[in-house]
């Protein structure tokens, strides 16, 4: 229980890359996935005499992020050079920014059970990040692929506010939904576009001085980052209850051991020897464009949270999740929309689609229907085609294979049975199967009823229209 | 006079009068070169075939009637550090003896849109660092007027090549003194523009602050030419600077009358040998009878130039280097066991002495804890020296100076005493630290027949005044008439 006599205290660099086009430096394409070094030019491969030329865009998205972050923008700013050798980084310096960063002192608030809990973040900075090396099968070596030097990146930086691995979550999950609002990032964390340094350190409650910290480098999954915090955390406190010593290190957390592990090499204190870029001019924003980018900000999670719970009456808990991802809100927003049913929506996002995005551990944006199927579906329930068991079927056939949920029920003949005779052809069949049941009814126990229906529902593959299900057996029972 | 000892704009009336074909100058160029490159060992690749059948190609099109501009054919040579796309660019460095660049420079794009015809890659010290050639991996370039002597650098062979008739003109690039002060050395004349007059893409970087790239020429008219081709803002270059199209020809205009000229008090002092200072001296004083108006004043922060120059040059070239590393292109050692030897060996054996020392010295002075020492008090007393310049030009047109604190020295006299060496830049580095145009022509020899250069500088993009200053002496002692290197 020593735990409780510890605080915890965590700062996080996260890392989007941006979705612009183009390279930071260069026309090259940014987009994933390409055959090693075919996204490359002389420039991003450092040969000798190229220069960078600034992406404009890359300057908008990260004004975009601070404003959306609470951040001042800086009027005067530079590009800086972090000198150090890695044979994935070309020019054997990143261009990022030092002392003078796009965007600082900004915040985001994340709620949390207790309540609303402000987070600071100290900067936001653009920069450039590098390539990637890939083992060589064949040739046992270790394969140079620059196609992803030069994708901007902008780093957000926090202040050290957060106290535990659920705010760290709650952080994260509000950023990367702030970033896919305001459309400048994909976060797609397992493609790696959205990753997270950690820097974990503990101290004895009451206590002023931060403690130690260590840093683990390049999460990118919510449950590592979880975990590790975890981890790390009480692996630094029972070292300080044994009488020992933190060291101030990055780690490696290996997640299927679920421990970090000390790098070893002992980095005697990086010299990054930073200095301006020669090569590329300040970066000097004026008034008006800044005032340009806030007036084209998209309307903010916060924002639609509230209108939400007005509008819509959604509940605080419906009205947060469902604007905790652009995708789930728009999804929210436009279905509603064409089924003019709302309530109906928010059910189906808040439940059914909830719970299969965690079974799956998918992410919002991977959700592969569109809204109008979601709409559909919801229509097709309102208006009797299709009973809500059915609708459920149609929603993990919209996962499995999205289509039109009309051509769903049609190709699987899920139509709902609402023709009497028929339905009534199918009550006769249960009664008479079932005279205990008929016997039970009429001593009293209302239970026997749903087991009927239950029957019937069995016997129709639930497509039996189930109000006229119940009005009929109840008929049959009564008379 | 023979074909090599005209300047451009005479071959180009010879072309204009059908006096002489592409042909016919070309092949005048390379016998020249065969004849005198084992003395003079200005070039590290000649490109004899290929200049040879594009001056048959440009024949061919001229006399089926076809059109060509007025710069086609004429031959050039180039320093080996501006990139040229399928012919090797090697900075005379062991580190990139085999790098054939997969594009050309902008000013090489611009050389080639003209139809001008490359004769080679000329010599330098290794990555241009140093002042006498004698730094490249390659070969000694001789200095044309005396064999035994350094043709200065580190555009050495630009500026032996132009003065040994070997090429009509050249391009060069001076970081701190690198065209002017082999331009002087040499008997040729050299300008280094404004930083941002012309585009640096494709150079291979020394100090990306301060290189600039410029011309080597046998006059000022040549020399307003080759500006006219190479100047312009360049979208691959942010630092370039629009200024507009602008015909440097149109400037040389000789008249000085009028003309107000600061002379530095601080650029004459100790460590200017007397022949030379009484020689700049003497010709200031033409000036005056000219009509131009002449002024001693103090550039006091200029003393701090050179230390400077030095940290801020260093620093860059620690970091610009840092590419070559052995992993994508250049020079791999066959010597390691893992990365940090990878590294540490392809760079150990791929770079040569004094390359290695000024990234150590720049390594250093971006040091945490030495940072504000150096690199920061070097960026404030730039600074300084900008802001005494800009105060200077608010009373002068022109500031004249020495280029070289002596005439050309023999080999091996100073290549083993870095310091020595570094003073060779004394007069020229603060133009560079101030960003500012510099121009070096000939205006004397000494008493060992050796040539003696004069800076002109001017205020940023003043490149005008510049040339039509140094064209109006350049016409009255008329140096390439009465003097000329025995070889």
């Amino acid at each position: 229980m020593t735990r409780n006599y510890y605080e915890v205290i965590i700062g996080l660099e996260v890392h989007a890359e941006l979705s612009t086009k183009t390279k930071i430096f260069c026309s090259c394409k940014t987009a994933f996935g390409g055959a090693p070094n075919t996204q490359t030019c002389p420039i991003c491969m450092a040969m000798p005499g190229t220069l960078p030329v600034l992406n404009e865009k890359v300057v908008e998205y990260a004004v975009k992020a601070g404003l959306a972050t609470n951040c001042k923008i800086s009027r005067d700013s530079k590009n800086d050079r972090k000198n150090y050798f890695y044979p994935d980084l070309p020019k054997a310096y990143q261009i990022s920014q030092f002392d003078k960063p796009l965007c600082y002192e900004g915040y985001i608030d994340i709620d949390m059970p207790e309540g609303k809990k402000k987070i600071g973040l100290t900067r936001i900075h653009i920069e450039e990040d590098s390539g990637k090396l890939n083992h060589d099968d064949l040739g046992g070596g270790t394969l140079v692929d620059l196609n992803r030097a030069g994708v901007p990146l902008i780093e957000i930086v926090s202040e050290p506010d957060l106290r535990s691995a659920e705010e760290v979550e709650q952080y994260l999950r509000k950023l990367k939904s702030i970033l896919e609002y305001i459309e400048v990032s994909d976060c797609k964390m397992q493609e790696g576009s959205l990753r997270a340094d950690v820097n974990v350190s503990v101290r004895k409650k009451g206590e002023t001085k931060f403690g130690t910290r260590t840093e683990m480098k390049n999460m990118n999954s919510f449950r590592s980052i979880i975990r590790a915090i975890e981890y790390e955390a009480q692996r630094q406190i029972d070292v300080i209850e044994d009488g020992g010593q933190i060291y101030q290190e990055t780690l490696r957390w290996d997640d299927v051991s679920g421990k970090t592990f000390s790098m070893r090499e002992k980095e005697d204190a990086q010299d990054y020897r930073y200095f301006p870029d020669p090569d590329l001019v300040a970066i000097k924003l004026s008034e008006e464009y800044i005032e340009n980018i806030k007036n084209s900000l998209p309307e903010l999670p916060e924002s639609r949270k509230k209108r939400y719970l007005e509008e819509y009456k959604l509940s605080e808990k419906d009205a947060k999740l469902i604007t905790s991802s652009k995708y789930l809100s728009n999804l929210f927003e436009e279905a509603s929309k064409i089924s003019g049913n709302s309530k109906a929506v928010n059910n189906w996002i808040i439940s059914d689609i909830s719970r299969i995005l965690n079974e799956t551990e998918t992410e919002p944006n991977e959700i592969p229907f569109d809204s109008k199927q979601l709409a559909k579906l919801v229509m097709l329930i309102d208006n009797g085609t299709i009973s809500s068991s059915i609708g459920k079927k149609v929603l993990e056939e919209l996962f499995e294979n999205p289509r039109d949920p009309e051509k769903i029920i049609e190709e699987k003949g899920w139509i709902q049975i609402s023709d009497e005779s028929a339905i009534k052809e199918v009550v006769n069949k249960i009664l008479e199967a079932n005279p205990q049941s008929i016997a039970d009814y009429k001593a009293g126990k209302d239970r026997a009823l749903g087991f009927l229906v239950g029957q019937a529902m069995k016997e129709t593959k639930g497509k039996a229209n189930p109000q006229l299900l119940n009005k009929m057996f109840l008929e049959q029972l009564n008379n | 006079m023979e074909i090599v000892e005209l300047t451009v704009h005479e071959l180009k009336e010879k072309i204009k009068n059908k006096e002489l074909t592409i042909s016919q100058i070309v092949q005048a160029y390379i016998e020249r070169i065969e004849e005198k490159e084992k003395d003079v060992e200005a070039f590290i690749t000649i490109q004899k075939e290929e200049a040879l059948q594009k001056a048959k190609e440009i024949d061919e099109k001229t006399s089926n009637g076809g059109d060509i501009g007025d710069l086609a054919g004429i031959p050039i040579g180039i320093k080996d550090n501006i990139c040229t796309k399928g012919i090797r660019t090697t900075c005379a460095s062991k580190m990139l003896e085999n790098f054939i660049a997969p594009y050309n420079a902008t000013v090489m794009e611009k050389i080639n849109e003209k139809e001008m015809i490359s004769l080679g890659k000329l010599n330098m010290d290794e990555f241009a660092m140093g002042s006498s050639t004698e730094y490249s991996y390659f070969k000694k370039t001789k200095n044309p007027w005396d064999l035994s002597k350094i043709p200065g650098g580190s555009s050495g062979g630009s500026a032996a090549a132009v003065a040994a008739n070997m090429v009509p003109w050249a391009l060069g690039t001076d970081t701190g003194g690198s065209i002017r002060q082999p331009a002087s050395l040499c008997g040729v004349v050299g300008l280094k523009p404004t930083y941002g007059l012309v585009s640096r893409y494709g150079v291979v970087a020394f100090a990306s602050s301060l290189d600039q790239v410029g011309v080597l020429t046998k006059d000022v008219q040549d020399c307003s030419e080759l500006l006219n081709i190479i100047a312009g803002k360049d979208e691959k270059d942010t630092t370039s600077v629009d200024v507009g199209k602008k015909d440097y020809t149109t400037s040389l205009k000789k008249d000085v009358k009028g003309l107000k000229i600061g002379v530095p008090k601080e650029f004459f002092a100790e460590g200017i040998n007397a022949e030379v200072k009484e020689k700049i001296l003497a010709t200031i004083e033409e000036y005056k009878k000219m009509g131009a108006e002449v002024e001693e004043f103090s550039l006091d922060v200029a003393q701090y130039a050179l230390a400077t120059y030095y940290i801020v040059a260093c620093a860059e070239a620690s970091s610009n280097l840092g590419r070559f590393d052995g992993i994508r292109y250049g020079y791999r050692t066959k010597n390691f066991k893992d990365l940090k030897e990878l590294y540490k060996n392809s760079r150990s054996e791929g770079f040569g002495a004094e390359v290695k020392r000024r990234i150590i010295l720049g390594t250093y002075v971006l040091s945490s804890g030495y940072y504000d020492a150096y690199y920061k008090k070097a960026q404030q007393v730039r600074t300084l020296v900008m802001n005494e310049f800009d105060k200077a030009f608010e009373k002068y047109d022109v500031i004249i100076t020495p280029t070289s604190p002596t005439t050309a020295f023999k080999i091996g006299e100073k290549s083993n005493n870095p310091l020595e060496m570094y003073l060779s830049d004394i007069c020229t580095v603060s133009i560079n630290i101030a960003g500012l145009p510099g121009i070096s022509i000939p205006v004397g020899v000494d008493k060992d027949n050796m040539p003696i250069g004069m800076q002109i500088i001017a205020n940023k993009f003043q490149e005008e005044t510049i040339l039509n200053v140094a064209y109006a002496m350049e016409q009255k002692l008329k140096f390439r008439e009465n003097y000329k290197p025995n070889i």
